[in-house]
């Protein structure tokens, strides 16, 4: 591990319950966070952030769950630790809607129903919306392909198309906002 | 079908409830709809709240040491190092927790940690509450558990020899937890005179919910002293009647709030050893105390399908007609009771209800084995015999040579009939689900036609909209709604349902604006909490739309009875002209004539005090009055029929499932989004169960789960799941709210058969058993009968059958011997 904290105390093996105080970047804003050094991302930032947005299924990186955008990409929270975390820009459900409302893609897993529970719902979000940003129109291959790694027991996967595609043509129908 | 109608038995009709009758007659304005529902924004947001999202300052983590051992004494348990470990608060084991517990009545045979012995590997010995879940765990590692292991057995065929210690102090004799055997006319002589005599075995394998939230709860002792939990459960209910029993606290003092649950599926239905010892930790240590399970141990909770060794024996006579029908059922109910009693009845219950059956008997034994309990999935022990049923059809089809359609079609059961084993069918829309599906397949082209390698596969189900009769047998109401009318126009709905994802708080909010004439928007939902909201039973047996819907409605209708008086008088019109819709009520005549909804609210608050109503649900008398009539009797059934096509590959033995056509009797849509949401999930559950989801233990003497992971534990992903063509038939069931019946478990069932009528159209080879995997394919390809069978049935030892007239025989629906109901609670 070569991050250091913040204050320059660096976590050591002989003293493993010294907290680590660094700053994480968080939907685009900074947090002082002080945490035990062997948590992983997902428990930070549930735990000692109160992001609870952020769910788990397995804790073992087998479900998708648990996925967050880091530097874009998706990333299982469960499989980084939070210090691989610094200085990298994490992105989380609670910062895809804005003061105007719901993101596209939030807006379309509502009105079409692909979020039942709920439950596997953020993880899904974040991988689709890290498609889209690379692939405006995916097609319909893609998306599967692209979603395999995310598990949902609720709803057959079929609204979770519909609604990344309808998000996609919303983003792109002319004077989509973003 | 109205909605005053549906509160039948009322007060006279008023003008004002015949104006709501018309208002309804007039159209729906958002049942049938799709808005969206009322909690998703919160869901898509990460706003939901979920069991293991919940803190709260000074909160203890709990972890639970389960034995490693499947059946063993417990001899001695210490621990004092644990104890002494730095952050750990306290430290519980059974001595602490004396009283049993269980979901039915006839089952009580859990402890909240084991006492004398363990029964299976994952049982729970001890619990541990610290100040954080790592200190927790290491202190696990501290308890010394001495065990003195005892045979254990894994297997039905071997448990029913009883020739080991039983499992349990209790039960039909030794490891036989129940035994159950019922005729319904004369079988033997209308399986006699059949042209055609089918006679095969199947079996079904275990398998299980898989929800994604691991099973969480939080519980608390507030100052007063009083307990609260906050858990991650379909049956705040009965939780709540299980708690307050171990810990032997008045229910008074015991508060349970179901949260949202992150997916049930049936596995979050009984109440669970971890959620009363949290309750307990709490209270012994006065600090809030969370415990949240790993994945692994959601494994152990299970709660699942049971595996299920069938023979069906099935007469036909040459033009189609069943003559008769003898189903024996063997189920491998693992550990513990859990509904299993219910899970027994309901393997040989709903075999009648889709195609007319003259004459039946059922056999059924439920066994312990030393593996996790089995319980309640999604179709509640009726897609076992569903599978069995729906490929005798088939076989049925092939030898006489009539189309599977067909065959189905010449003897639906009639709607609004009462079968051999006495259930009352209402609204029987499966004739309409059969002719879409066949239509929308091309089934007529392709059945037999498709190249070698391709097929197409039909089969049909049924499921209950709730169980008639509740568990603890009682004359109350099974669901209840108060509403509370704010001056601004908001409606406060209180209702003990549980949402689980299928969209249960949408259906009430639903209902309720309906009548109300008000927005979806305009409605605060307040569910699950014992406290606060009146009980509803639980989120299982596909009940909560049926009861949960009319008892909304017949809260909403006294609501705006009282509303509607006022405004008849202000407004000088006639009660029956009144209409409620979009925030106003007005006069249908003069829509102009009207005042807001928040505007007449007030207006009746000023004139009657506090406008707060309360409907409830109580299920209409059931005609089977036997011994064991308890199971199967519903206020309505739904139906299902599906085509699937598949692609079956002659070298790997795999099976591709390529589109699914499914048709679902819904009765009514409430919500028309979230029934085809349920329809679509139910679709990808049967896929895992047809093709690759099992319960598997290690075939030596230590019973441990193979494959505890979401990794190891085959699940359907994106790149399993088939294009699929839903099919809604409407056909208004007269006990369902707004005509409404379930969709919750009943599309799931007609799947795996289906897929295993395909494989035999693709491949000519029949396997009879789940999930359909490569191997057993290949085995049923290289095999001169062309099959895949389990071994034969052993013998269930029945040794009294209880005989009970059937409706044609001049039956009344008692069985001789009783001649009256019997007190055996054995519901959903």
């Amino acid at each position: 591990m070569t991050v250091a904290s913040e204050d320059g105390a660096r976590p050591t093996a002989d003293d493993p319950r010294r907290k680590a105080h660094v700053i994480l970047r968080v939907n685009g804003e900074d947090h002082e966070v002080a945490f035990l050094p062997h948590k992983t991302l997902l428990e930070v930032l549930r735990e000692d952030m109160g992001l609870t947005g952020t769910k788990h299924g397995c804790e073992l990186g087998e479900c998708g769950t648990c996925t967050v955008l880091v530097d874009g990409e998706p990333q299982l929270s469960c499989l980084l630790l939070g210090l691989q975390s610094v200085g990298r820009d994490i992105e989380t459900v609670e910062g895809m809607a804005g003061a105007d409302g719901l993101h596209p893609l939030q807006q379309a897993f509502a009105e079409l129903g692909a979020a039942q529970c709920g439950y596997c719902t953020p993880g899904f979000l974040l991988t689709a919306e890290a498609l889209l940003r690379n692939d405006p129109q995916p097609s319909r291959e893609r998306i599967v392909e692209e979603l395999s790694g995310n598990l949902c027991r609720c709803t057959g996967y079929l609204k979770i198309y519909e609604a990344v595609e309808q998000a996609a043509a919303a983003r792109t129908a002319p004077g989509a906002g973003r | 079908m109205s909605a005053a109608d549906a509160s039948k038995g009322d007060a006279p009709r008023t003008p004002e409830a015949e104006g709501l009758a018309e208002q309804l007659r007039e159209g729906y304005r958002l049942i049938g709809r799709s808005p969206v529902k009322v909690d998703g924004p919160a869901k898509v947001t990460g706003a939901t709240r979920f069991a293991d999202d919940l803190s709260l300052p000074r909160m203890l983590h709990a972890k639970l040491l389960r034995s490693h051992v499947a059946h063993a004494r417990l001899v001695r348990i210490d621990t004092s190092a644990a104890e002494a470990l730095p952050g750990v608060v306290a430290v519980l084991t059974g001595e602490a927790l004396p009283t049993s517990f269980g979901i039915l009545p006839v089952s009580q045979d859990e402890h909240a940690l084991c006492r004398d012995k363990v029964r299976f590997v994952g049982d729970p010995v001890a619990a541990v509450a610290a100040v954080d879940e790592e200190t927790a765990f290491e202190a696990l590692s501290h308890i010394r558990v001495e065990y003195e292991p005892l045979d254990p057995v894994f297997e039905p065929a071997e448990a029913i020899k009883n020739e080991i210690e039983p499992i349990h102090d209790y039960g039909d004799d030794g490891n036989v937890h129940k035994r159950v055997s019922m005729e319904f006319g004369n079988v033997a002589a209308a399986l006699d005179e059949s042209d055609l005599l089918l006679d095969h075995e199947f079996f079904y394998e275990g398998n299980t919910h898989l929800p994604m939230e691991q099973h969480a709860t939080l519980a608390w002792q507030e100052p007063d002293g009083r307990i609260t939990i906050w858990s991650s459960t379909q049956t705040p209910h009965y939780l709540h009647r299980a708690t307050s029993k171990v810990l032997g606290l008045s229910p008074s003092r015991v508060r349970i709030i179901a949260c949202p649950n992150g997916g049930g599926f049936g596995g979050k239905s009984d109440p669970f050893n971890h959620e009363i010892v949290v309750a307990e930790l709490a209270r012994r240590t006065n600090r809030p105390v969370k415990i949240c399970l790993t994945r692994e141990e959601v494994f152990y909770c299970h709660r699942g399908r049971h595996p299920v060794h069938m023979r069906a024996t099935m007469g036909f006579r040459k033009d189609g007609r069943i003559t008769g029908l003898h189903f024996r059922t063997l189920l491998d109910g693992g550990a513990y009771g859990s509904y299993g009693v219910a899970s027994t009845y309901y393997t040989g219950a709903l075999q009648t209800v889709t195609y007319e059956i003259p004459a039946y008997r059922f056999d059924g034994v439920r066994t312990f084995t030393n593996k996790p309990p089995c319980g309640p999935k999604r179709g509640h022990g009726t897609p076992q015999p569903r599978f069995a049923l729906e490929i005798q059809m088939d076989r049925a089809a092939e030898a006489l040579g009539i189309d599977p359609a067909d065959l189905r079609l010449m003897q639906l059961q009639p709607a609004h009939g009462i079968t051999a084993n006495w259930l009352r069918i209402g609204s029987m829309g499966l004739g309409p689900c059969i002719e879409k599906v066949v239509e929308g397949s091309g089934w007529r082209e392709k059945r037999g036609k498709l190249p070698r390698g391709r097929g197409i596969g039909l089969a049909c189900s049924s499921y209950i909209c709730g169980a008639g009769l509740p568990i603890y047998w009682n004359a109350m109401p099974h669901s209840g709604v108060t509403l509370k009318l704010d001056r601004g126009g908001g409606v406060a709905v209180f209702c003990g349902e549980t949402d689980i994802g299928q969209g249960s708080d949408t259906v009430l909010a639903t209902c309720v604006a309906e009548i109300l004439g008000v927005d979806l928007t305009d409605i605060r939902v307040t569910a699950a909490d014992t406290d606060l909201t009146p009980v509803d039973l639980g989120s299982y047996s596909s009940r909560v739309t049926l009861m949960v819907g009319n008892a909304a409605i017949q809260a909403a209708e006294r609501a705006r009875e009282i509303v509607a008086r006022t405004a008849g008088k202000t407004l000088g019109v006639p009660g029956n002209r009144l209409r409620f819709a979009e925030g106003r009520v007005f006069d249908v005549q003069d829509p102009d004539r009207g005042i807001t909804f928040s505007e007449a609210v007030s207006q009746a608050e000023a004139e009657h005090g506090t406008i707060a109503t309360a409907g409830s649900y109580t299920p209409p008398p059931t005609p089977g009055r036997y011994r064991g009539a308890g199971v199967g009797p519903s206020p309505a059934y739904s139906y299902s029929a599906a085509v699937v096509e598949v692609d079956v590959d002659e070298e790997t033995g795999v099976v591709t499932v390529d589109k699914v056509w499914i048709a679902h009797d819904i009765g009514q849509s409430i919500n028309e989004m979230l029934v085809i949401g349920q329809v679509e999930g139910s679709v990808y559950m049967g896929l895992g169960e047809a093709l690759m989801e099992e319960m598997t233990y290690r075939p030596n003497r230590f019973g441990v789960h193979k494959i505890p992971s979401l990794l190891d534990y085959k699940s359907p992903t994106t790149k399993e799941m088939p294009e699929v063509v839903t099919y809604l038939v409407t056909d208004p069931d007269p006990n369902g709210p707004f005509g409404a019946k379930e969709v919750g478990q009943g599309p799931l069932l007609p799947m795996m058969p289906a897929i295993a009528n395909a494989v035999y159209d693709a491949v000519g080879v029949r396997v009879d058993m789940t999930p359909i995997t490569p191997e057993r394919v290949l085995k049923a390809l290289e095999r001169e009968d062309r099959r895949c069978a389990p071994k034969p049935l052993p013998d269930l030892r029945i040794e009294d059958t209880v005989r009970i007239k059937t409706l044609a025989e001049g039956g009344d629906g008692t069985s001789p011997r009783t001649g009256r109901p019997t007190k055996e609670s054995t519901a959903p």
